[in-house]
């Protein structure tokens, strides 16, 4: 199987901050493939997802690999990076408001990449924005080229997106929360058609995303990220059957409790780890229930092999067999 | 909600310290604030400091370059210079000071009555205000001369009328939006007549930003004032002036002899780049303040 | 929408225009006594200064009658230069007109190339550049460049308005250049601000993931968008210039209408001075009408609203 994004131990830093924005992070999507990155917010997801486009942030030092259908895009030029953009891979974004120029028509933001980019006729580039709002189920394709951003609901404007970013005719979609800003009714259409996309095209997805539950139901396989690192990496039937990570059995809201009474879908203790803090050892540490002083906040836990899945978790092999019989969920 | 989580922006800013806010102050803002402080002592102790009487033209001593006797040389009419730009600093510090107080107070009470009492009040207040931005400063101050004779008196009237729509219209929209935050709510529930809270509540939040501007202001009223001693319509000789200084000494830059000139030019830069880097220090930092609250 | 902009403006040139008439009538005394202040008129002078401002009709009709007169083009008479404002006007406006042009075009060239300069560049020289550039008056801008160009190098003239085009272009060039300062620093500041704005929003990542050249990105969605805070500020500032070329052209010695105004000013003759103050304001009234207008035309997101 031919992997599209394949990114190895890629840490992303910058100076002044207490951890890595990412530490060793690697993930792979391969062709046809969806993929889901859960995390909390400010856990590095979506800089994940953008550094597959050659987006870093500003000032940050890279070190690592993202290779993205067959090109390394850390530290890779100008003509490298625009291949990548303009034919491999596309994004669509969490707020489709802030994200297309609010001053530009629906058929000038969609025609402009196929004119400038693909080269395409005026002619060319228009029919092919009509076919691409259709494929979006936009309901009037030929009003949506004449209509400004602000005329549009936010669902249709997500179309609008997913449309814009199918110019590129990529091979992989990358999903940063497509749905957060969404009502409802409307997060199901959207997921609806990405998955028709998906199967349509043969599209590899990384879909990044807060809803466990709903990264389970959608993708292959599920990444879980805490404060810029990997906690757990398995398939979904894998991982909601027997989430092995502590982090990700919070997720689940099924954290079993090890000894004595404690309540049923119990929160996450505390708060996601900001940027300033430093960490030492597992970064879950100072919210896990099963932490074990001395050994938790002394040892960095790595991704190691439990079965179907992949942990970084000290204590991801006793904690299983403590669990097993246990009848999660 | 609770009365706890109300906080209080004034209490704020005063637990903020002097001591802490001057360490926070960057090196170009330091620099524009001593060079503030001379010129300003220097023109509120021009009696004493100045070597000679400013306007006392010594005619056998026209366009003396520096010197022992005359630090920064005379002007064509035989002035020292030195003494000039010190008298000169008055007139040319005052007439601003003067511009930006009248703006300043009557701007923060028509904004804050027009956004307080909002409605058609506020509707009526605002397209008066637009009309009032027709009339440019100097253009206004330039009628006044026509009308009063020349002078600073009626140009500093005209042009405080002139500055005040753009206070009156900013303490507005910084009414407005101070007028629905919780802490003004709490104050009613209270029971605090609308006036208590319109003057000793919500004026001094928003307070710091009003004198940001005014700050800002100053330097351009400076400018202006400058420009009509300048154009003869202002201060008038023998009464020192930067800006009827830089007009006296036309001629003796086209004789090549620019110093007499150039000097008053140069204290009007200074002081307007100083004055504008600090309002606008303290105005970015206020503005960085709400976006962080 | 566009019959209520229009209808707005009306509404404020009537108002301006009753009170640059009315101001007359804040002068001190009898406003015929301060009408020919510093001349002594004969009887027959008097009577025809009382019948033409109609001091003998009450004053809606005297302001009725200025209002009609002006939209007829009669703007009365001169005391100084005896001759009609209109005519002194008339002849002075071309002169101003080409160097208000001239400085126009240089403010919007310069101002908006440093402000996108200084937006994509991360130095600190453009701020120091404007905070220096808005502090400098014209009228120190027009001593310097005269004793540097003119003086010492000799490249410009110095004063004067100079006859036939060419010659006048070349007049022009100093005094064009004082004005522009001041006001390229303001559209410089503006356009940098706004431009930085622009270039963190989303939709910008949005364009750039997809591919699109960094040059397209920063000509179609960044300047693009900045355009509408540029446009609106240097509609604001056009009151501004037009009464910065009184500074201008009295200090390059120019026989423009800014020069007119300020030796109106010195000689007392008052009716001239309205008349410029009033299309000075009027100017001032129809731009920001127009830019007001057209804003749609920048940010559709107006037409909506």
């Amino acid at each position: 199987m031919n992997t599209l994004l394949d990114i190895k131990g890629l840490t992303v830093a910058m100076a002044g901050l207490g951890r890595p924005i990412l530490d060793e992070v690697s993930l792979a999507v391969h062709d046809g493939e969806a993929v889901a990155l859960v995390g909390e917010s400010g856990s590095g997801k979506s800089v994940t997802a953008r550094t597959a486009l050659g987006l870093f942030p500003g000032g940050a030092t890279v070190s690592g690999s993202v290779v993205v259908g067959g090109t390394e895009v850390v530290a890779a030029g100008p003509g490298d990076l625009r291949r990548v953009r303009t034919s491999v891979a596309s994004m669509i974004f969490q707020d489709p408001r802030a994200g297309v120029n609010p001053v530009r028509r629906i058929g000038d933001f969609l025609t402009e990449p196929l004119r400038r980019i693909q080269g395409r006729s005026k002619a060319e580039a228009t029919a092919q924005a009509l076919e691409l709002l259709g494929a979006v189920g936009m309901p009037d394709p030929p009003r949506h080229l004449r209509q400004f951003p602000h005329e549009l609901s936010g669902g249709m404007l997500q179309r609008v997106m997913i449309a814009y970013a199918l110019t590129a005719d990529p091979r992989l979609l990358l999903c940063d929360e497509p749905t957060t800003a969404l009502d409802v009714t409307t997060q199901a259409e959207i997921m609806a058609i990405l998955g028709r996309l998906r199967r349509d095209r043969g599209l590899g997805i990384l879909l990044i995303t807060h809803d466990l539950d709903l990264a389970a139901s959608v993708c292959d396989r599920v990444y879980v990220m805490y404060a810029g690192r990997i906690m757990e990496a398995a398939p979904s039937a894998a991982l909601t059957s027997v989430p092995r990570h502590p982090y990700t059995r919070g997720l689940l809201g099924s954290a079993p409790p090890l000894t004595g009474p404690m309540p049923r879908l119990a929160p996450i203790p505390g708060a996601p780890l900001g940027l300033a803090e430093a960490v030492s050892g597992c970064p879950f540490a100072a919210r896990c229930a099963h932490v074990v002083p001395g050994l938790c906040d002394a040892t960095t836990p790595t991704l190691e092999r439990h079965g179907d899945s992949q942990v970084a978790c000290l204590r991801a092999a006793e904690l299983i067999d403590e669990t097993q019989g246990e009848g999660l969920r | 909600m609770s009365t706890a989580t109300v906080s209080h922006p004034r209490l704020q800013s005063r637990l903020g310290g002097w001591a802490a806010r001057l360490g926070r102050l960057t090196w170009p803002v330091r620099i524009c604030a001593v060079l503030l402080v001379l010129v300003g002592l220097g023109a509120v102790f021009a009696p004493w400091l100045e070597p000679y009487d400013p306007t006392d033209g010594d005619l056998s001593n026209t366009l003396v370059a520096m010197s022992g006797a005359h630090w920064l040389g005379t002007d064509a009419g035989g002035h020292d210079t030195f003494s000039q730009l010190l008298a000169g600093g008055r007139t040319s510090l005052l007439g601003p000071l003067g511009v930006v107080l009248f703006s300043t107070v009557f701007g923060a009470l028509v904004g804050l009555f027009s956004a307080w009492r909002g409605g058609w009040v506020d509707a009526l207040i605002g397209r008066v205000l637009d009309v009032m931005f027709a009339f440019p400063s100097l253009l206004l101050a330039i009628l006044a001369v026509a009308l009063f004779g020349k002078g600073l008196g009626a140009p500093v009237v005209a042009m405080a009328i002139a500055y005040m729509p753009y206070t009156a219209r900013l303490v507005r929209s910084l009414t407005a939006q101070e007028k629905t935050r919780p802490y003004i709510a709490a104050y009613r529930v209270q029971g605090h007549s609308p006036a208590f809270i319109a003057l000793r509540r919500l004026l001094p939040a928003v307070g710091p930003t009003i004198l940001a501007q005014s700050t800002v202001n100053f330097g351009y009223a400076l400018l202006d004032l400058a420009a009509l001693s300048f154009l003869g319509l202002g201060v008038q000789p023998p009464t020192p002036d930067w800006g009827a200084m830089i007009n006296q000494s036309q001629a003796a830059v086209l004789e090549g002899q620019p110093l007499s000139a150039v000097l008053p030019a140069v204290l009007v830069v200074v002081v307007v780049v100083a004055v504008t880097v600090i309002g606008e220090h303290f105005g970015d930092r206020l503005a960085g303040r709400e976006a962080k609250a | 929408m566009w019959l209520r902009r229009v209808g707005a403006m009306a509404l404020t040139l009537l108002v301006t225009s009753f009170l640059v008439f009315s101001s007359l009538y804040l002068a001190p005394g009898d406003p015929v006594a301060f009408l020919v202040k510093g001349r002594s008129p004969s009887p027959d002078q008097l009577a025809a200064i009382r019948h033409e401002y109609g001091f003998d009709k009450p004053f809606p009709v005297r302001y009725w009658d200025w209002l009609t007169g002006m939209l007829h083009g009669d703007f009365g008479q001169s005391y100084q230069l005896h001759a009609s404002v209109a005519s002194v006007i008339g002849s002075r406006l071309p002169s101003t007109l080409l160097l208000v042009g001239l400085s126009t075009v240089l403010i919007v060239v310069f101002g908006v190339g440093l402000g996108i300069f200084g937006a994509l560049r991360k130095g600190k020289g453009v701020v120091v550049l404007v905070t220096v550039g808005a502090a400098v008056p014209s009228f120190t801008a027009a001593i310097v460049l005269r004793s540097v160009f003119g003086v010492r190098l000799g490249w410009f003239p110095t004063v004067g308005t100079g006859s036939g085009f060419g010659d006048e272009l070349h007049h022009m060039v100093l005094p064009a250049v004082a004005l522009t300062i001041t006001f390229m620093a303001l559209v410089t500041r503006v356009t940098r601000a706004s431009m930085l704005e622009e270039l963190g929003r989303e939709h910008v990542e949005v364009v750039t993931s997809r591919g699109l050249s960094r040059s397209t990105v920063i000509r179609r969605h960044v300047l693009r968008n900045a355009l509408g805070p540029v446009v609106t500020v240097s509609g604001l500032l056009i009151s501004g210039l037009l009464v910065s070329t009184a500074i201008v052209e009295s200090a390059f010695g120019m026989n423009g209408v800014g020069s007119l105004l300020v030796t109106s000013v010195d000689h007392m003759d008052f009716p001239v001075v309205q008349a410029i103050v009033l299309l000075v304001v009027a100017t001032f009234v129809v731009v920001n009408t127009v830019v007001d207008l057209v804003y749609p035309l920048i940010d559709p997101r107006v037409r909506a609203a």
